[in-house]
Formats: structure tokens, sequence, C-alpha cells
């Protein structure tokens, strides 16, 4: 069939079985907007920033377990759509991302709205393609998806120039993928499975370390019957939340910089680690030479050179956790559960020395109430994205995740402006879940555009910021260790955030109580609009326990009996 | 560890297609690490092209690189080499002036010869070991080379 490049992109996307893409038009990309007005095979989304658009790409990908697809034009189009990009590389998110680009006589000469997008693209993509000619064009589509759903995943970038997608050529989808130089490794060795396993049936301390990759390679269920059958405690790595249910009573909780007391002794003691596609990032091992210092390390991960890349592994596993952990599910008759009863019971002692929790206070809502209570009311029937702070770690901290896609938050980047546009993405993913926002009065400034958006399309996503007024995640570690010297993080001056909801068509609710909060979300739930739930929370309260940067793990600043301001 | 900062080099065999260049050199800088030389060309016959990578760092730096260099998308395959025979051309101009008998002797023993005689200069090609191009150029600094150009190192495994 001969058709224009733009018309393969709209046939690639149906091919592909895209429902949804989130862009934004401008003039290089003009002919693709073109075809997208005459289909109605997907929806097609407007976002008030490009980089709004490939956070709610990123967003709807992390709920769905689809590849998520942005479409934005040359120039400042593609530059904004950076942060997103960079963002999804971080969390292997697996995105297309298609950006127009100035005609193929333009590149090159300083032309309007030119910048080497492919360039730029580079080092926070997992593969990009500048596309010459029409002709390419169906087999770099099929590629762009495959490279960024298989293997490790990831963000592909495809830029096309003008007179590409209005060139004709000939399309046919069914092109055979001739990737000889990307095979990923999918399947584990099975030398190497049985090893490990026989390191755990001899362990007396071992530990599941639990990360993100568990969740992409949609193995929590595995995972859960491979923790549950050798009785082995877990920890979960911050993009791991929800592997475990909450009340799992092999969960020991999160570690890290901001884990439990719990889990992070847990992970000091232990004599082996069994870590399932988490890649020992710094906010989780502290100082490297003390993390699980004792301990043989087994390491399965879809990425070889994330394997012994920080840790040494003492049993690598290169393959597809799903895979992996099928295959020591088989071997699991080897393991006694009963062998690690006093590893467990230490555990539990550990939890009863210094539980996970904050001091009420009568008089001022306390942040970490918030995130219990949205728990209580909404549990499981509530989908959580975050932005990036405080309120980010109590999130993570105090919620009660019940299953894996439930949490969505900016991990590897940490990227302020992401909650809110990510969970307009979740929200047109799974529309039966109630999308619920934690933010700060920081971070929501950073796409609070996206009212629009969400206002328009009918996506009503709950907010609920935890204003402290200040860039609180700074100003604690101002408070910690630079002597208080709070430079440039009060944020006393404040928009009305209910004004500026009610603007652009939500609804605004402004809460100083317990009582007003319960209202509040009840109403917003009820109303199914999109809201800004503006929460007075305590100024100055710490995300406690903490690992200062750089620290041992076992070495936690704990809460304190009574606070200091 | 003693072993920092080691001599390596890195051969990259990589399907010849537009930035695939840059894609490489990029990981490097992106990630720190250090290109002492690089060589490239396309492999007679195929439609890769073999890049040769001269670098340095600990066992471990070594092994995030060949790792890393795997995971990029036209990356067929990469060596890195312990047993290899290595070579690397240098191309010398000396002044007519300078004794054109002893500069010829002495490229005679580093694989060389003189290859240009002009009215004002003569220009001399050695290839030879790293090691010992290193040694060509200091035996030939009293002859006032006017410029000097080396390449990159190129290595076969034995
Ligand atoms: C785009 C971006 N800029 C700056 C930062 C650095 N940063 C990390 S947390 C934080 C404060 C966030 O404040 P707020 O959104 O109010 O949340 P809180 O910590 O008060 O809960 C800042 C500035 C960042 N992570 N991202």
């Amino acid at each position: 069939m001969q058709i224009s490049g733009a018309q393969m992109v709209i046939e690639a996307l149906i091919a592909e079985g895209v429902d949804t893409v989130f862009g934004y038009p401008g003039g290089a990309i003009m002919n693709v907007y073109d075809e997208i007005y005459k289909q109605d095979s997907f929806q097609h989304i407007l976002t008030r920033h490009e980089q709004a658009a490939v956070h709610a790409a990123e967003g709807y990908s992390k709920a769905s377990g689809k590849v998520g697809v942005s479409m934005i034009t040359s120039g400042p189009g593609f530059t904004n759509a950076v942060t997103g990009l960079a963002d999804a590389y971080m969390d292997s998110i697996p995105l297309v991302v298609i950006s127009g680009q100035v005609p193929m006589s333009l590149i090159g000469t300083d032309a309007f709205q030119e910048i080497d997008a492919v360039g730029i693209s580079r080092s926070c993509t997992k593969h990009n393609y500048l596309v010459t000619d029409a002709k390419d064009l169906p087999r770099i589509l099929k590629e762009a998806f495959y490279i960024a759903r298989t293997g490790r995943p990831g963000p592909v970038h495809v830029d096309i120039p003008k007179d590409v997608t209005a060139q004709i050529a000939e399309f046919d989808y069914n092109v055979e993928l001739d990737l000889e130089t990307y095979k990923p490794h999918v399947k584990g060795n099975p030398r190497q499975i049985k090893k490990a396993m026989e390191a755990i049936a001899n362990a007396k301390r071992p530990v599941f370390y639990l990360g993100g990759g568990i969740i992409n390679s949609n193995a929590a269920y595995e995972v859960r019957d491979l923790v549950h059958t050798t009785g082995i405690p877990a920890v979960e790595t911050f993009m791991a939340r929800g592997t475990l249910s909450y009340d799992d009573d092999l969960l020991i909780g999160m570690l890290g910089m901001h884990g439990s007391y719990a889990a992070n002794m847990a992970m000091s003691e232990t004599d082996l680690v069994i870590a399932l596609g988490a890649r020992f990032d710094d906010r989780v091992t502290g100082k490297l030479s003390e993390f699980a210092k004792n301990a043989a390390v087994i390491h399965v991960d879809i990425d070889p050179a994330s394997i012994s890349k920080l840790v040494h592994a003492n049993y690598p596993i290169v393959g597809d956790i799903k895979n992996v952990v099928n295959e020591m599910l088989k071997l699991s008759s080897m393991v006694d559960s009963n062998n690690y009863e006093p590893w467990r019971e230490t555990i539990e002692n550990f939890a009863q020395l210094h539980p996970l929790t904050f001091h009420e206070d009568s008089e001022n809502i306390k942040p970490q109430w918030v995130v219990k209570r949205v728990g209580e009311l909404l549990g499981d029937d509530a989908n959580i994205s975050t932005d990036v702070g405080q309120h980010q770690m109590w999130t993570a901290q105090f919620y009660p995740f019940t299953r894996p896609r439930q949490f969505i938050s900016s991990g590897g980047l940490g990227t302020m402006g992401f909650g809110f546009p990510a969970a307009i993405g979740v929200k047109a993913a799974v529309p039966e879940k109630t999308s619920i926002n934690f933010t700060g009065d920081g971070s929501i400034l950073m796409n609070c555009q996206e009212l629009m958006t969400a206002v328009e399309k009918k996506l009503p996503v709950i907010n609920i910021i935890l204003n402290n007024n200040f860039l609180g995640m700074v100003r604690q570690w101002q408070t910690l260790f630079y002597d208080k010297r709070h430079s440039e993080t009060d944020l006393s001056v404040q928009p009305d955030f209910v004004k500026l909801a009610e603007a652009f068509g939500g609804i605004g609710y402004r809460v100083s109580t317990k009582k007003e909060f319960d209202a509040a979300l009840k109403e917003a739930v009820e109303r199914n609009i999109v809201a800004f739930i503006d929460v007075k929370v305590e100024r100055f309260e710490n995300v406690m326990p903490m690992v200062p940067s750089g620290g041992s793990l076992f070495n936690m600043m704990l809460l304190e009996k009574k606070e200091s301001k | 560890m003693n072993d920092n900062n080691e001599r390596r080099v890195v051969s990259v065999i990589v399907v010849n297609e537009a930035s695939v260049l840059s894609r490489i050199t990029d990981l490097f800088s992106g990630r720190g690490y250090n290109i002492t030389s690089l060589t490239v060309a396309p492999i007679p016959e195929s439609k890769y092209s073999r890049l040769t990578i001269v670098t340095s760092g600990s066992v471990r730096v070594i092994e995030q690189i060949t790792k890393q260099l795997h995971k990029l998308i036209p990356v067929l395959r990469v060596y890195e080499h312990a047993d290899l025979v290595e070579k690397e051309m240098a191309l010398v101009k000396f002044p007519i002036t300078e004794n054109i008998s002893d500069i010829s002797a002495i490229c005679n023993a580093y694989n060389g010869k003189i290859v240009n005689v002009g009215n004002d200069v003569i220009i001399t090609m050695v290839a030879d070991e790293p090691k010992r191009v290193d040694h060509y150029l200091e035996a030939i600094r009293k002859y006032n080379p006017k410029e000097i150009v080396r390449s990159g190192a190129v290595a076969l495994e034995r």
C-alpha cells in the first residue's frame, strides 16, 4: 500500500494496538496531526506542555504495562520533552516518543525550530532514530516498539523530518525485524539458578531484595509465590512498592535512605542477598562498602550491565525476572522455610524496636496522617502517584499498597512536576480506579497547567497537596546538615490553590482539620472531578528514619522522642 | 586493587549506520570513561565496521565499558583483548637539511621508511607496536621533526 509517512505513523500505532497518544502539535509534526484528525482508532490527549505529554505517557505505561506513546514537534517541543525522556530512561519505562523535525533540506542550516534532537536524546533514550526516508518508517517504528518493550525496557525516540511525513512510499508493517545485534537474554542459566537455590538452602539469614524490575517484568505474583514458599523475608525498594501487599507477614518494608529500621537492619545482618530486578542504587545501599557486608549476593537482572556494577554478585543470573523466578519456583522444594524461623524472629524484633511511625499532633495535621488516612478511605481502590520531595517518601512509607502498578513515582531522576501529568496518564489507562496524586506546594507548580488537560479530557485526578510552605525535602537537609540555613526554600508566598483549580474548571478545597480533609476527599471522589485538596500540614516535619547520604544503612537517624524544629 | 588505570584495547563490531560512532563516543564521555585512541573502518564485504579503542581503567571499569558498549543496539560484538597483535602508525615530516640516511636507517629499525621527498621536507612512515612507536619518536627527536601525526591502534587477537 502506497501512503504518506504521516499515514504510516498512524497505521503503525494502530497495528501496535495503541489506544491513547499524549502530545502537542507544531509545524514540523503537522502532517501527522492532520492524519490524527482523520482517524478514530485511538484517542489523542492534548497536554498543555510537552514535558507533561511524556510524563503522562509514563504514567499510562506504568499503570497499564503497555508502551506509552507521545508525539511532539521539533525544536522547543522536543527540548521540553527531554526531561520526560530522561525520567523514563532512568526508570526503564517503555515509551515511543515521536518528534517532528525540520525538512531534510533544512537540517544543519540552523533553520527555524531546528535542534539536533537525536543528538540530545542519545544519552537519555534506550535507542533513537532520525528517519531520512519514508520507506524506512515501517521498519523503524516496528523496531522502536520492540526495543522499547523488550529486554530492559526504556524510551525510544523517533525523529521524523516534515518532508518525510509527506513522502509517499510503500507501507507494509509485516516487515521482518532483522535486529541481529539486539538479542535480550531472557532465559536465566539453569546451572546458575540451581546454584543460587543451593545457596538459599544453605543460608541462615537470607533476604529478598525486591526491585522495580519485578514490576516491569510483570513478575510480582510469581515473586509473591517464591517469597511464601521459601518463607524468606523481603525488603522492597521504592520502585518495587506493591510487589508484596503491605500486610504480607514476610514484607519487612522499604529499605534505603528513608527505609524502615527493620529493613535496613535486615540488609545489614543478612548472609545472603537475593536481588531481583534491583540495581543497588546509592539511595538504597548507603555507603557501599558497608552494604550487606557479610552477605553473598544472588543478582537476577535482565540487564547484564546492572549485574556486579556496584556490588559483586556471587551468583549472577542474566534473564527476565518472571522467567527466572518461575525456574526458581520449580526448585523450591530444595529450601526448607523452617530453617529461617530464628531469622524471622530477629527481624520481628527489629520491627518492634523501631517501628515505622510518626508522632501525632493535636494542633497540626501531620502529613503522614494524610497518607495513612487516604489509605484507610480508599486503599486498593486508588492508584497513587506522587511528585518529588518529602510527600513522596511519606507516601512510599505509609500508603498501604496492595498490588504492583498501584504506586507510580519518579524514582531514578526524581522529577518534580512528574506527579500530576503521570496521574492523568494513569487515569486514562485505568479509569475505574480513583487516581490520587500526592504532591507538594513546590512540585505542583511545576506542571499545574495540566489542570486544563485533566478538566478538558474529564480525567478526574485528585491532587492532594501536602502544603508545608516549604520545598520541604530541601528544607529538611538544610535543617539537618546546613545548620538550619533555609536558603531559598521558604514558600510562604503561595498562590490560592483553590482559586487556581477553579480557574481551570476544577474544584479546590482548603483543609486545615482532619474532619475537613475527610469531607473534602469524600466529596472529590463522589463528584468525580479534577480537584486540588490543599492540606495545611505541620511545616517542620522531617522524613524519618533517615540514612544521611553516604552513611551506612545500620546508622540511621531515628524518629526522636520529642520533635525539634 | 592496584590494577587501576591499566591500558586496555577493546574492539567493537558495529552495524554501519548513521551516528553509530557518536553513540560510542557519547557513551564514553557520558560515563566518564577515557579514550586514549580510536580507530574505525568498515570491515570489507560486510555491513559492519570495526572500532579499535584504546582505553584505561580498573578491571571493574573495563567490565562496565564492555557491558555498556554491548547494550548499544547497533553493537554486534565487543572483545576485550588479552593476547593480541597491535600496531600503530606515525608519519613524521623532517627538514630536507637533516641527515636522510640516518633517518632512513632509524625508520628501517621500526618497520618504516621514507615515503616522500620534496623540495623542503622528507616524510617518513613507521608502523609498529605502540611502545615501539614511542621509542621511534624519541629516537628521531634530534633530527628536528617539523610535524608528527600518529594514528590510533589497530589490533587483532592472536
Ligand atoms: C525539577 C526538580 N528541581 C529540583 C529538584 C530538587 N528537589 C528535590 S525535593 C525538592 C522539594 C520539593 O518540595 P515540595 O514539592 O513542596 O515537596 P515537599 O518536600 O515539601 O513534600 C526539590 C526542590 C527536583 N527533584 N526536581
